[in-house]
C-alpha cells in the first residue's frame, strides 16, 4: 500500500518529521529497524540548546556565535541562524506536547552549561533528556495515529528517472527482520532519519549498535551526495572499558579532568575537539585520565546525574560520589552525512534527510553539545513539512518502476570462511588508532588499504546463520557492509583534507588552512574508488 | 563460566555455553557467544546502557536488562513472558505496545502558557523515566486470565499524563482505563520488583484508582451490590438487568 510520505528511522528526527508531514495532511508511514523508542536519541543526556536566558543572560546571537566558533569556519551561517533562532520555539513546542523538563525554582525550564557555550543554554530533564523527548514524541505519534512499522531494515531506496532526466525517489525496499522477506513500500517522498555512523569505531564508540550509517550508505547508492564525512566527533568522557557515555553536563556542573598524578591538565569546558585532544595527549604520555565529580556531592549527583552514577557503578565498579571515574574519548557523533539543501532535500528528488544522517552544515568541523537534539527538532520539522508538500505536488508522467532488490540473493551466495564479526572488531580498532583523534597520511593510507582489502573479501564473510526468521546475523552483516562502504569514503576525505580543523586533526598538517580547505568535502564515486571535490 | 540459554526456532531447548569472562554483563556475554561461538544465537540489544529498553530478558525467572545484569555461574536466560516468542530471546512487542494507544497514553491537546513548578515536574519525573522495556508486562500475572489488560507500563504512562498540569481532560483519560484497566490489577507488585527504572506501576495504578473514584467511577466487581445499574451477573450468577 502506497503512502504519501515514508519516514525511515524512528528516532527524534524521524518522529518529528512524521508529525510535521502528518500535519500537512499527508499520509505518513514510519519504518524502523528497531522499535520507535529504542533509537540512539534515547541516549542523549546533556540537553537541548535554546537561548531562553532562564538561568542567566543569554541571546540567540551568542548561541549563533558559539556554534560558528566551534564549527571552525565550515558551518553555513544561514543554517546556523535558522537553527538557533528556531530553538526557543522548538523547546516551547516540546513543552507543549508534554516533555518533562527539569525546572528552576522560579518555575522555568532549567538550563545548564555545556562545553563551548557562553551561558547555561541546555534545557534538560535530569540526564534523561533524549529519553524523555523521544518517548513524548512517540506518544504524540500514537495520538496522531501515525503508522509505525517495527523491525524493518532498510535495503535500498527505489529511484526512477523522469522523462526530463530527473532522478526521483518512489519508495524503499526493506528486510522484514521477523519474516525474512523483502518488502517494498512505495511513496511519493521519503525522509531518511537513520542516524550516524559512529559504530564504525565499534567498541570505541559511545553509540548504540544500530548507528551503522544504513541510510547514508543507501542514499549514496541511490545517487545522493555525501559531505564532510571525515568530521567525526570524539566525546571526551566515555567510560574507559565500555565506551559508555558520561554526559558533558558532569563537566558543565564543575567536574574536573585529572591525570594519574591527580593534576588538572585542560579547560574542561572547552569544545569537545579540544578536550578530547588534550586527553589523548595525556594518554599518549602514559597517563590514565579520570573524571572527578566527587566535590559536587551526592545530593547533586543523584538529582542531576542519576544515570551517570548508575552506569559508572555498573561498568567500572566505581561510585562517582566517592571515587574517580576512569575515562577515555570515544567516537560519539558524525558531523558528515547526506548533503541536503536549505529545504532538507537531497540531490535525489523527493528524498529528504534530517538528523545525524544529514549534513545541514550547522555543526561544521565540530558539533557543540546540546545542538544535536535541537537539530532533530528543527530540521526534522523542516524535512517533514517539505516532504509532505512535495508529495502533494508531485506528479510524475509515468508510473514508477519498482526495481527488485537483489542484495539478499547475493549474500546467500557468500561463503563464511571469515568471521565478519572479527573483521568488524578489526575495523573498529584500526579506525580508533588511525582515523581517530590524531591522524596522519601514512596511517590513513594503511587504514584505507586494510578497509579496501576487507571489503574485497566481503563475499568470504557472509552470515553463518541461514535462518529466514529474525536473522540478526544477516542484519549485522548488512550493517557491516554499509559501514565498509562509508569507511572508504571517510578515509578518502580524511586523506585529502591536508589540514587540521575541528575534529579532523592531522599531526602532519597541524594548522587550519583556510586558503585551501575552508570548504565542504563532497564525496563521489569513480569507477573503482571514491573521489572528493570541494564546495563552499 | 557456564550459562544456560533457552533457544527457540522450531522447538524450545536449553543450551549451555562456556565463556571465560569475569564480571561481565549478560549482554557482553551474549555478544561474545554470538560473535565467537554461535552466530545463530538471537537476542535484541541497542544502547547497552539501560535506556533503550531492547535487551530485557528473564534470568533465573526474573526480568532484567541484559546490559545491567552481571552474569553468574549457571544463570538460566529465557525470553520475556506474556508476549509472542519469535526466536530464542526475541519476542514480538507489538501487541504489548499497542496498549499505549488503547489507553490513550498521551497528552490530550497541546498545552499553552502553563507554568510548571519544580513540584509539578516531580509529580511524574520517575514515570517519565520509563524505557518501555516490557519487563513489567512480562512479570504481570493478570495476562494469564485477561490478555486485553492494558497493563503496567501503559497505565503508568496514563498516570504520567493524568497527573501532569498540562493535561486538560484528565477525566477523559480516566474514562479510558476503566475497562481492562485499573480495576483488573491484583496489586501483586510484581511489576515494581522488576522495573529497571524503579517505577512502581502498582503504586501508579492505585493512584489512578483513587482518582477514578473521585471522578465518580467505581470498581466494577462491586457494582452489582445493591442492584446498581452496572449490569453483569448477580450473586447467584444469573444475569441482572
Amino acid at each position: 500500500m502506497k503512502s504519501d510520505v515514508l519516514v525511515i528511522g524512528a528516532g527524534g528526527a524521524g518522529l518529528v518529521a512524521a508529525l510535521r508531514a502528518h500535519e500537512t495532511g499527508a499520509s505518513v508511514r514510519v519504518l524502523t529497524k528497531e522499535y520507535a523508542t529504542r533509537s540512539q536519541t534515547s541516549m542523549a543526556q546533556g540537553g537541548i540548546n535554546a537561548a531562553l536566558a532562564n538561568v542567566s543572560e543569554d541571546s540567540v546571537e551568542a548561541h549563533v556565535q558559539n556554534t560558528l566558533k566551534s564549527a571552525h569556519g565550515i558551518a553555513n551561517e544561514a543554517a546556523v541562524r535558522l537553527l538557533c533562532e528556531s530553538a526557543p520555539e522548538a523547546v516551547v513546542w516540546l513543552e507543549s506536547i508534554g516533555v518533562c523538563f527539569s525546572r528552576t525554582k522560579d518555575a522555568k525550564i532549567a538550563q545548564r552549561t555545556l562545553g563551548g557555550a557562553s551561558a547555561p543554554r541546555a534545557c534538560y530533564a535530569q540526564d534523561y533528556t533524549g529519553l524523555k523527548i523521544l518517548h513524548t514524541l512517540y506518544d504524540r505519534c500514537l495520538a496522531c495515529q501515525i503508522e509505525i512499522l517495527n523491525e524493518r531494515t532498510l535495503l535500498d531506496f527505489i529511484t526512477n528517472t523522469s522523462l526530463t532526466g530527473e532522478v526521483f525517489v518512489s519508495g524503499v525496499s526493506v528486510l522484514n527482520i521477523r519474516t525474512g522477506d523483502v518488502e517494498i513500500y512505495e511513496s511519493a517522498s521519503v525522509i531518511v532519519a537513520t542516524g550516524g555512523y559512529s559504530r564504525i569505531y565499534e567498541k570505541h564508540s559511545t553509540n548504540a549498535k544500530g548507528s551503522s550509517g544504513d541510510g547514508i550508505a543507501a542514499a549514496f547508492r541511490a545517487g545522493a551526495s555525501l559531505s564532510d564525512m571525515e568530521f567525526i566527533q570524539f566525546h571526551p568522557t566515555a567510560l574507559r572499558d565500555s565506551s559508555i557515555l558520561i554526559s558533558e553536563s558532569a563537566r558543565g556542573a564543575g567536574g574536573y579532568l585529572l591525570n594519574s598524578k591527580g593534576e588538572r591538565f585542560t579547560n574542561e569546558l572547552a569544545p569537545r575537539d579540544e578536550v578530547a585532544r588534550a586527553i589523548h595527549e595525556e594518554m599518549k604520555k602514559g597517563e590514565e585520565v579520570f573524571l572527578d565529580i566527587r566535590h559536587l556531592g551526592e545530593a547533586f549527583i543523584d538529582e542531576e546525574l542519576p544515570q551517570e552514577r548508575k552506569l559508572a557503578k555498573l561498568y567500572e565498579n566505581v561510585d562517582p560520589v566517592y571515587e574517580l571515574i576512569p575515562i577515555k574519548p570515544a567516537a560519539h557523533y558524525t558531523m558528515g552525512g547526506i548533503e541536503v539543501g536549505s529545504d532538507s532535500q537531497t540531490k535525489v528528488n523527493g528524498l529528504f534527510a534530517a538528523g545525524e544522517c544529514a549534513n545541514h552544515k550547522v555543526h561544521g568541523a565540530n558539533r557543540l553539545g546540546g545542538n544535536s537534539l535541537l537539530e532533530l527538532i528543527v530540521f526534522g520539522a523542516q524535512a517533514g513539512e517539505n516532504a509532505g508538500k512535495y508529495a502533494k505536488n508531485s506528479k510524475h508522467t509515468h508510473e514508477p518502476i519498482v526495481q527488485k532488490n537483489t542484495l539478499l540473493g547475493e549474500i546467500q551466495e557468500f561463503t563464511s570462511e571469515i568471521n565478519f564479526y572479527e573483521m568488524r572488531a578489526n575495523i573498529g580498532d584500526i579506525f580508533y588508532e588511525k582515523v581517530g583523534i590524531n591522524r596522519e597520511e601514512k596511517s590513513l593510507k594503511s587504514a584505507l588499504q586494510e578497509v579496501v582489502k576487507i571489503h574485497k573479501n566481503l563475499s568470504l564473510m557472509g552470515p553463518k546463520d541461514k535462518s529466514k526468521i529474525y536473522n540478526t546475523n544477516l542484519v549485522e552483516f548488512i550493517e557491516f557492509k554499509n559501514l565498509l562502504e562509508l569507511g572508504e569514503i571517510i578515509l578518502t576525505c580524511a586523506l585529502q583534507r591536508k589540514e587540521s580543523r575541528g575534529a579532523h586533526f592531522r599531526s602532519d598538517f597541524g594548522a587550519q588552512d583556510d586558503a585551501l580547505f575552508k570548504v565542504h568535502s563532497i564525496a563521489y564515486r569513480e569507477k573503482t574508488a571514491y573521489g572528493v571535490k570541494y564546495e563552499d | 563460566m557456564k550459562i544456560k540459554i533457552q533457544r527457540y526456532s522450531t522447538k524450545l531447548e536449553v543450551k549451555e555455553y562456556e565463556v571465560s569472562m569475569q564480571d561481565a554483563t549478560l549482554l557482553a556475554v551474549l555478544n561474545e557467544i554470538k560473535t565467537a561461538q554461535d552466530a545463530t544465537l538471537t537476542f535484541a540489544s541497542g544502547c547497552r546502557s539501560g535506556v533503550c529498553g531492547s535487551c530485557s530478558v528473564r534470568v533465573n525467572g526474573s526480568e532484567v536488562l541484559a546490559c545491567a545484569h552481571k552474569v553468574k555461574e549457571d544463570d538460566l536466560v529465557e525470553p520475556l513472558k506474556n508476549v509472542p516468542l519469535i526466536r530464542d530471546l526475541v519476542v514480538d512487542m507489538d501487541k504489548a505496545l499497542s496498549f499505549n494507544a488503547k489507553a490513550k497514553a498521551w497528552q490530550s491537546a497541546l498545552s499553552q502558557n502553563i507554568t510548571l513548578t519544580q513540584e509539578d515536574e516531580k509529580r511524574n519525573e520517575i514515570q517519565s523515566d520509563c524505557i518501555l522495556c516490557g519487563s513489567c508486562y512480562s512479570a504481570c500475572p493478570v495476562y494469564a486470565v485477561n490478555e486485553e489488560f492494558l497493563g503496567p507500563f501503559s497505565l503508568t504512562r496514563v498516570w504520567r499524563y493524568v497527573v501532569d498540569a498540562r493535561e486538560n481532560s484528565p477525566e477523559e483519560k480516566l474514562q479510558t482505563i476503566q475497562t481492562n484497566g485499573v480495576w483488573d490489577c491484583t496489586l501483586c507488585n510484581g511489576c515494581t520488583l522488576v522495573c529497571p527504572q524503579n517505577i512502581s506501576s502498582k503504586a501508579d495504578i492505585e493512584k489512578l484508582r483513587s482518582k477514578s473514584v473521585m471522578a465518580g467511577h467505581s470498581d466494577p466487581s462491586f457494582s452489582n451490590f445493591g442492584g446498581g445499574f452496572g449490569g453483569g451477573f448477580g450473586f447467584d450468577g444469573s444475569p441482572s438487568f
